[in-house]
């Protein structure tokens, strides 16, 4: 007989809810939703084993429950912590939680390049929001900063070691996506590195979801690497017949060029979760090797978040499916204009030749200038680590 | 009606008397008006031979900087596209090459950057954004012409001379503003 499933009823910054028993404090605020919430940056609700790394989603417990309403004497992780029956707990209302948590994020950008100029996460990283809602103007941080060879694993995936915060998501998607895990963290304290033995390739049909649940520029895709800037790209929803996976993507178009394929993110930046119940993880194929817009089946404009700087160039309605009207037509009843500056008689960006997004890697100086499909190889230099 | 301020002056409608009427007074007071202003300071210049001093917050052309070696600074992040209320900017990046360390300062560069002067309005909201220190908007009028596409200008028209290999352009590109750092060079 299946037991009753035990109902307790949770008070987070002074909204009560009741959630089943065993729910973890964390996805008891996501059910709130907004800003009650606490971030997470190692926490993912569809990796099992994920969580109480990072230290962002710390909370304050007032009171334990009804049985014993004492506090909990130090701030505890609510991804890791689970609720009690009557239990209080004080998030953004907890000037101590604030105050910590800016803390933690100093901790978390110590050894943190400031490379958001050139990282092609900008824009999508959840480190540069927490940093920007919960941490310090400045850095009080001195010293020399850890910094590492940037490393090709697989013919797709690129490792930024310098950026990584050690959220050991990737790790959980290695061990529960595919078969074989061929990375790992090595070394240990300080000097602690993820990495592939002898720069193994990772070689995986699902590998490619490291991309996608790396909190930072970490680990980042290829061959989208320096191609544009997210926010002046086009989200669309799109989805294709695939044997591997179930194919609903988000395309990230300019204009007709498909730039990059991600899976479909929810509210918390983790990927989406299918109809059937189960995270909707997208194969290596649909990721890497789908780049023509006659792949897809676009549906239309994904759902950005009004305050997030990719939804800048509001993209709403039928764009993306449907080109405007040209208004000269109408204007001048059918006639040639007499006087028209065709704009790639004098402007060098955006060339006809060059399509940015069929390139295999970074564009070069050689692409622009006569060699359209040139492309850069991996340079493993070091990165200045301010 | 009520009049909305006390400066309302009715006008007057008398018969003008016999010396208003005569007009040669009038005319003659308006003559020495006019010869008076021959002694008085000019407040027009001769442009251009000559010119004024630029205002502190004096927004001209936009330059692109490079460091002390010489190298670009721009990253092509597009923060100063993205700030442009008249979307002017548009740029496309490339990846460092080896060997071309001197060139770049970054391993990711702005291969294209081009501003459309006919959209720009000289906000100086890139030079705001720029995390890099790569944009400015210099101490130069806005040309005019007489044809659209001279107005698309790439990195060959933005880029500051290279102060390595002609150190005296690149100080004539910084302008007066850039020797008092703290203040502005006009205070003269």
């Amino acid at each position: 007989m299946a037991e009753e499933q035990k109902i307790f009823k949770v008070t987070i910054d002074n909204i009560t809810i009741d959630v089943p028993a065993g729910t973890t404090i964390l996805n008891a605020a996501r059910k709130i939703g907004g800003e009650v919430a606490p971030p997470a940056m190692c926490y993912y609700s569809k990796l099992k084993g994920s969580g109480g790394k990072c230290r962002t989603c710390l909370v304050e417990v007032v009171s334990g429950s009804t049985v014993d309403p004492r506090p909990m004497p130090k701030l505890v992780a609510s991804c890791r912590t689970n609720v009690m029956d009557g239990m209080v707990v004080k998030n953004i209302t907890s000037e101590k939680v604030i105050d910590v948590r800016k803390g933690v994020v100093e901790f978390l950008l110590i050894n943190h390049p400031l490379d958001c100029p050139v990282c092609d996460q900008a824009g999508e990283c959840h480190l540069q929001d927490l940093t920007y809602s919960h941490g310090a103007e400045q850095t009080r941080y001195e010293f020399e900063r850890r910094t590492f060879v940037r490393e090709d694993i697989g013919d797709y995936i690129q490792l930024h070691m310098t950026r990584c915060i050690l959220c050991y998501r990737c790790i959980y998607v290695a061990d529960q996506l595919t078969n074989k895990r061929v990375h790992g963290i090595l070394d240990r304290g300080d000097k602690s590195e993820i990495s592939t033995y002898i720069s193994k390739a990772i070689e995986n049909d699902f590998s490619g979801n490291m991309i996608d649940v790396c909190p930072v520029g970490a680990l980042t895709d290829r061959t989208f690497r320096f191609k544009n800037r997210v926010w002046f790209l086009k989200p669309v929803d799109a989805h294709r017949d695939c044997d591997k996976c179930h194919g609903q993507v988000t395309l990230w178009n300019r204009g007709d060029e498909v730039f990059r394929v991600t899976a479909r993110k929810d509210e918390w930046g983790e990927v989406q979760t299918l109809s059937d119940g189960k995270p909707g993880w997208i194969c290596n194929t649909c990721r890497f090797e789908k780049k023509h817009a006659s792949d897809w089946v676009i549906e239309g404009p994904t759902k950005i978040n009004r305050h997030s700087v990719i939804s800048q160039g509001h993209y709403v309605g039928n764009v993306g499916m449907i080109m405007p009207p040209d208004p000269l037509d109408k204007v001048l009843f059918g006639r040639q204009p007499h006087l028209l500056l065709d704009i790639h008689d004098v402007s060098k960006v955006n060339q006809l030749e060059v399509h940015l997004s069929e390139l295999e890697g970074p564009a070069v100086s050689n692409t622009f200038n006569g060699d359209p499909h040139a492309s850069g190889h991996n340079v493993t230099d070091v990165k200045e680590g301010v | 009606m009520q009049a909305l301020t006390n400066r309302l002056k009715v006008v007057s409608r008398k018969p003008m008397t016999f010396w208003e009427r005569m007009y040669l007074p009038a005319i003659l007071k308006g003559m020495i008006i006019t010869f008076s202003h021959i002694f008085k300071k000019r407040p027009t210049i001769n442009y251009p031979e000559k010119t004024r001093p630029f205002s502190p917050v004096f927004r001209g052309l936009q330059i692109l900087n490079r460091d002390e070696e010489g190298r670009e600074k721009c990253t092509a992040c597009g923060l100063c596209a993205v700030a442009c209320p008249a979307e002017a900017i548009t740029m496309e990046a490339a990846e460092r090459k080896v060997g071309e360390e001197h060139l770049y300062k970054e391993e990711k560069y702005a291969a294209k950057y081009e501003i459309n002067m006919l959209r720009c309005i000289f906000c100086g909201f890139c030079e705001e954004a720029c995390p890099k220190d790569a944009i400015y908007l210099s101490e130069t009028f806005a040309p005019s012409n007489f044809q659209r596409k001279g107005f698309i200008y790439g990195k060959e028209d933005l880029l500051i001379p290279d102060p390595k290999k002609d150190p005296e352009a690149y100080k004539k590109a910084l302008g007066s503003r850039a020797k008092h750092p703290e203040g502005h060079g006009n205070e003269h």
